[in-house]
């Protein structure tokens, strides 16, 4: 290293400016992007791929695809301990749960140790908590981040998938996605 | 009365800062020297106006005044004294305040006491920081007035949010917001030193104790913050990167690498442009930190705050000042002359190295904080979380880390490797044995706490290095600022690290009388019983706790219910020992009668928050060594004029 050269590339000079307009766009967009939160999914109507993941906590048993199959749609829930949506969707997962919708989660890339603070501290709704420490079957189910949740229909049929957190207002719209399976 | 006089006195700082930024625009033209005298008395007078328009809110909140809305919203008459007083600022519309009270009056003492800076420049540093508050005097008196009355006086308040009901939270904010604010301050000597194309020594010594004050500030905030968030939330954890944590992360990291490129300037005379654009950067990333957290436009456990159309608000002025600032150093970087030049292996190189890794660090923040956001556009959504910060910003943090056991040793301009040699050897030294130690006895933990330990121990030694063969009474307090704060690092990373590495846990339904193991401590819970404080009822547990068999310590973890506004908190119990702290936490009472119960034995972790205190102790006498040199040079300075007029005279 020489110091600064003598003449600056004038390039590099706007490059701040550069990434505080990408910056600005993307916030724009944010500020002001529809409340559309439904994302059509390519995996809709598709059952379940073949998985069986391990049980995740002590208390709750893994998760395979038959136990998926149960005749009742269910909810298949993918979280994880670092997500910080996932604990803001958790009050209205235990009220669906408290409605009689059987949840499943599978949890991400996450330690057994942190999962059970995180269940302590935010609840557990879940019957069976699968451990999907290579994104594996999230990866097969269409789901690119966490927290998301789907709908499974009583043949292992994905039937609606939520991306995001579940906010208190979604949870009717969850509630009819499950009416819907049922038929 | 006190709220009519508290917005009179605001609307007329706000003209102030008219007449101010218009007299220095002016002043700076050819033919406009006349105005250059009011510019300074101008910038004092609105910083006391400022100053009585904050104190008319603190005392409305005091006397818990009803009839203004801000107070009946945020206060109740049975708060304690403490808290009352802290509800001044934890609220939207009373931050909004503070930040433009710190601002004002920090241009005020800019404008009294420095007197190095070319003239021209600093009024064109005045001229900019007015500009810059025009634009919050806008937002609090256009869309958040805090001193709006009721139509009718509310019989009584609706409290504080019980979360912030709690001392470390009353004041980690302001103290956040000191930093964030006094590096508007930094950034207005950037524009200043920009449109009179003065960027030299004088503006590096000019800016370099403000920069050093916001970054002391930041850094106690920083710690605060992550102590009150590891006792009052009850995970046990101390930082989560989180959107709000990240806020307050990224400017002190831009502080740091811009405190250390004004040293450069400051005695090397180089990184002159690097400088100009740090200034800029930093208080660009106070801004962004606001804007993120008081948008809402992520999803933050700390949204309290959340409004899209202060969002908005927000963002305009970024676009203004930021967006203002950057064009500006777009068009004038490539006028400033270039700086002094340095070799491959100097002070000046290590810390262009370190300004890159912390910049880098940044980078990674920025984009992981933004990321959930950029994929949305996208059409998926994603959190991203400790599994990407923690690694990534290591790659950059632990060469980093590294490097401050060699930079500090190294010479300005040009040095030899074989002179440092023997010297760095000692730290790496540590560095090999510790991780040596640590991989043959704890083979089990993962790798990044590993080199966390060996890292900070090796820090935490080899700062020490630089004082070798100095005269220590006569070593610059500036010195024993920087070997403090390093060594300060060096000891937090290995609080962190053991945290993280030797953490044990134990979760548990028990009886009373029931005995628990964490660790090497013996537990037992000796009685359930409600309590009652000024504004909340509690069950709290009384747990004895011994470590190894000694004496047995009390706790009492609670968990409280507030009356006003109603709301729940767990209130965690600490016992702290030299080698570690004891965490305990009351959960429910479970259908069984038992009460779930949270034990963690986490050691050494109160290292973590020391070793950030030393980072800001450090700062302080690095504040200290520089202002007490910058007063003496000032005296120097006056008796040399003195004596050269007395000279004149004679003849």
């Amino acid at each position: 290293m020489t110091g600064e050269a003598p003449k600056r590339s004038g390039l590099a000079i706007w490059l701040p400016l550069a990434v505080f307009g990408a910056f600005f766009a993307l916030v724009i967009w944010g500020l002001y992007r529809p409340a559309d939160r439904d994302v059509a999914s390519a995996f809709i109507g598709k059952p379940l791929p073949q998985f069986n993941l391990p049980a995740a906590t002590e208390d709750r048993p893994g998760l395979s695809t038959a136990e998926m199959k149960a005749g009742k749609p269910r909810l298949l829930n993918v979280f994880a301990s670092w997500c910080v949506p996932c604990a803001v969707e958790a009050p209205q997962l235990e009220a669906l749960r408290q409605q009689g919708v059987d949840i499943d989660g599978v949890a991400i890339r996450d330690r057994s140790e942190d999962l059970n603070r995180f269940l302590a501290t935010y609840g557990n709704p879940f019957t069976r908590i699968g451990k999907d420490d290579l994104s594996e079957v999230q990866l097969g189910i269409g789901s690119s981040g966490v927290p998301e949740t789907f709908v499974i229909d009583g043949k292992g049929v994905i039937r609606h998938q939520h991306i995001g957190e579940i906010r208190p207002e979604d949870v009717p719209m969850i509630l009819e996605k499950l009416k819907e399976a049922q038929s | 009365m006190i709220a009519e006089i508290g917005l009179a006195v605001l609307w007329m700082a706000a003209a102030l800062a008219v007449l101010q930024l218009f007299a220095g625009f002016s002043a700076l033209r050819p033919g406009g020297k006349a105005l250059a005298g009011v510019v300074r008395p101008l910038a004092v007078m609105q910083g006391v106006l400022v100053a009585i328009s904050f104190l008319a809110l603190i005392d409305l909140f005091l006397e818990t005044d009803l009839s203004v809305k801000l107070v009946a919203a945020n206060s109740h008459s049975m708060k304690p004294f403490i808290f009352k007083l802290a509800g001044t600022w934890g609220n939207h519309e009373g931050s909004m305040l503070l930040w433009i009270t710190i601002m004002a009056v920090s241009g005020g003492v800019v404008a009294l006491v420095e007197k190095r800076l070319r003239e021209d420049t600093l009024i064109a540093t005045l001229a900019g920081q007015a500009f810059v508050s025009l634009g919050f005097y806008a937002f609090l008196l256009l869309s958040s007035n805090p001193f709006e009355r009721l139509p009718e006086p509310a019989p009584e308040g609706q409290g504080l949010n019980p979360l912030l009901q709690d001392i470390g939270l009353a004041f980690h904010p302001p103290t956040l917001y000191v930093g964030y604010v006094g590096l508007s301050v930094a950034f207005s000597f950037a524009i200043g030193a920009l449109i009179t194309r003065d960027v030299g020594p004088a503006f590096a010594r000019a800016m370099r104790p403000w920069v050093l004050g916001a970054w002391i500030f930041l850094t106690v905030g920083i710690t605060a913050g992550s102590y009150w968030a590891y006792y009052t939330l009850g995970w046990g954890g101390w930082w989560f990167w989180d959107p709000v944590e990240n806020a307050s992360l990224m400017p002190w990291l831009a502080a740091t690498a811009l405190l250390h490129s004004c040293s450069v300037l400051a005695s090397r005379n180089a990184l002159r442009a690097w400088t100009v654009m740090l200034g800029v950067i930093a208080f660009s990333m106070s801004m962004v930190g606001t804007f993120l957290v008081r948008s809402g436009i992520l999803t933050s456990v700390h949204a309290f705050a959340v409004d899209p159309e202060r969002g908005s608000f927000i963002l305009a002025l970024l676009a203004i000042y930021i967006g203002g600032a950057l064009a500006l150093f777009g068009i004038r970087a490539s006028t400033v002359t270039e700086g002094e030049r340095f070799s491959l292996f100097s002070r000046e190189a290590s810390l262009v190295f370190n300004n890159v890794m912390l910049c880098g660090i940044l980078g990674i923040v920025l984009l992981g904080t933004l990321y959930p956001l950029m994929t949305e556009a996208f059409g998926a959504k994603v959190s991203v979380g400790p599994p990407y910060f923690n690694p990534v910003s290591a790659i950059f943090a632990i060469p980093m880390m590294l490097m401050m056991g060699v930079g500090p040793l190294l010479r300005w301009r040009k040095d030899k490797p074989s002179r440092i040699t023997a010297t760095v050897a000692i730290p790496a030294l540590v560095v090999a044995l510790v991780l040596l130690a640590v991989v043959l006895m704890f083979p089990s933990i993962r790798i990044l706490p590993m080199l966390g330990i060996a890292v900070g121990a090796g820090l935490a030694v080899g700062s020490w290095l630089p004082l070798k063969g100095r005269n220590l009474r006569r070593t610059p307090f500036a010195v024993w600022g920087m070997v403090v704060a390093h060594c300060g690092l060096g000891v937090a990373l290995l609080g962190a690290a053991s945290e993280s590495a030797f953490s044990t846990e134990r979760l548990a339904a028990m009886n009373v009388g029931d005995t628990q193991s964490v660790g090497p401590i013996a537990l037992k819970l000796e009685k359930i019983e409600p309590v009652a404080g000024p504004n909340w009822t509690a069950i709290e547990a009384t747990v004895t706790a011994s470590y190894k068999g000694g004496t047995p310590v009390t706790l009492h973890p609670q968990a409280r219910t507030f009356t006003s506004p109603p709301g729940e908190r767990t209130e965690s119990a600490l016992h702290t020992r030299w080698n570690g702290q004891l965490y305990a936490v009351l959960g429910n009472e479970g259908d069984d009668g038992r009460w779930q119960m949270r034990f963690w034995w986490k050691p050494f972790v109160p290292l973590l928050w020391l070793g950030g205190l030393l980072v800001a102790f450090g700062g302080l006498l690095a504040l200290i060594g520089r202002v007490a040199q910058d007063v003496k040079r000032v005296r120097v300075n006056d008796k040399i004029a003195f004596r050269k007029t007395q000279q004149d005279m004679l003849k």
